[in-house]
């Protein structure tokens, strides 16, 4: 569950990656289609070379969500019950949610560990895996 | 068996050369008791684990980092032949001290965590990949004991 320092943290970071938020969502997206190629397999139309427009674009729409969710961690059930729906009704094809997000989490960790360096500290780690957790979750929820 | 590239291979030399086994073994192991704190029921007899700050500075956790990224190191030297390198080490952590192999992957989601915050950009995706590649390969290798 994520305690109130691990909602500070949370902010505290991306407070600080304002700005870059298209470049880190694309890069993230880049890097799990390249670290775990299965992942491909959800954007067959998709051009898959880096900084192709439709990473960029999707990483633009996947930091955007996570930035509201962000915003309104006391309720994420909530800001992600659109995206939630996506992904349950339209997205069908998404047939291991929770594990393809995993792989999600994993790359955008890398991106601001890369990023962060030090400041990437373990608590900030940890608080960050939580709230990864805690997405991936209610977007997978209505999947059954 | 599995095959390495000659850039995997490259990647993966390159980047350990770079790196210092001390450093990113106790980082490694000390977040995963932090990010995961259900891993801390293999560490009983380690003293001091109740917060992160104890973690980090635990001598026990740094002591055991340094030998579990040694061994990475044994692996690196090893790629072909990571189940014989790896079947001492394997029967240990299977059959006497019963770790869920599940456990192996997660330290190595972090050690390539470490590796980024440590490399920066420099830890581009295409050493993401063989890092992430090394890392799986290694927790098979342990886990082939399990019952």
């Amino acid at each position: 569950m994520l305690t109130a320092e691990d909602k500070k943290l949370i902010q505290q970071i991306w407070g600080k990656l304002s700005g870059a938020e298209e470049e880190i969502g694309a890069e993230a997206l880049y890097r799990m289609f390249h670290a775990y190629p299965p992942t491909k397999t959800y954007f067959p139309h998709f051009d898959l070379s880096q900084g192709s427009d439709q990473i960029r674009g999707h990483g633009k729409k996947v930091v955007a969500a996570l930035g509201n969710a962000i915003k309104n961690m006391d309720n994420l059930s909530q800001a992600l019950s659109e995206l939630s729906n996506l992904h349950a009704y339209n997205l069908l094809a998404v047939l291991s949610p929770v594990f393809a997000l995993q792989f999600l989490s994993q790359c955008l960790q890398v991106v601001l560990a890369t990023r962060l360096g030090k400041e990437y500290s373990p608590e900030v780690h940890s608080a960050v895996d939580k709230f990864m957790s805690a997405v991936a979750a209610v977007l997978a929820e209505k999947y059954r | 068996m599995v095959h390495w590239s000659a850039e995997e291979k490259q990647l993966i030399a390159g980047l350990w050369g770079r790196l210092s086994a001390e450093q990113c073994g106790a980082e490694a192991l000390a977040r995963l008791l932090i990010v995961y704190p259900w891993t801390q029921r293999f560490f009983d007899n380690f003293g001091n684990l109740s917060s992160p700050t104890a973690i980090v500075g635990n001598p026990k956790v740094r002591a055991h980092g340094r030998k579990v990224l040694t061994s990475f190191g044994e692996a690196i030297k090893n790629l072909d032949n990571l189940k014989g390198t790896f079947s001492k080490l394997s029967e240990l952590h299977c059959d006497k001290l019963h770790v869920d192999p599940e456990n192996f992957r997660l330290l190595g989601d972090i050690l390539v965590t470490v590796l980024a915050s440590h490399l920066g950009r420099d830890f581009s995706p295409a050493c993401q990949f063989a890092w992430h590649k090394l890392v799986g390969v290694v927790a098979h290798a342990l886990a082939l004991n399990t019952p």
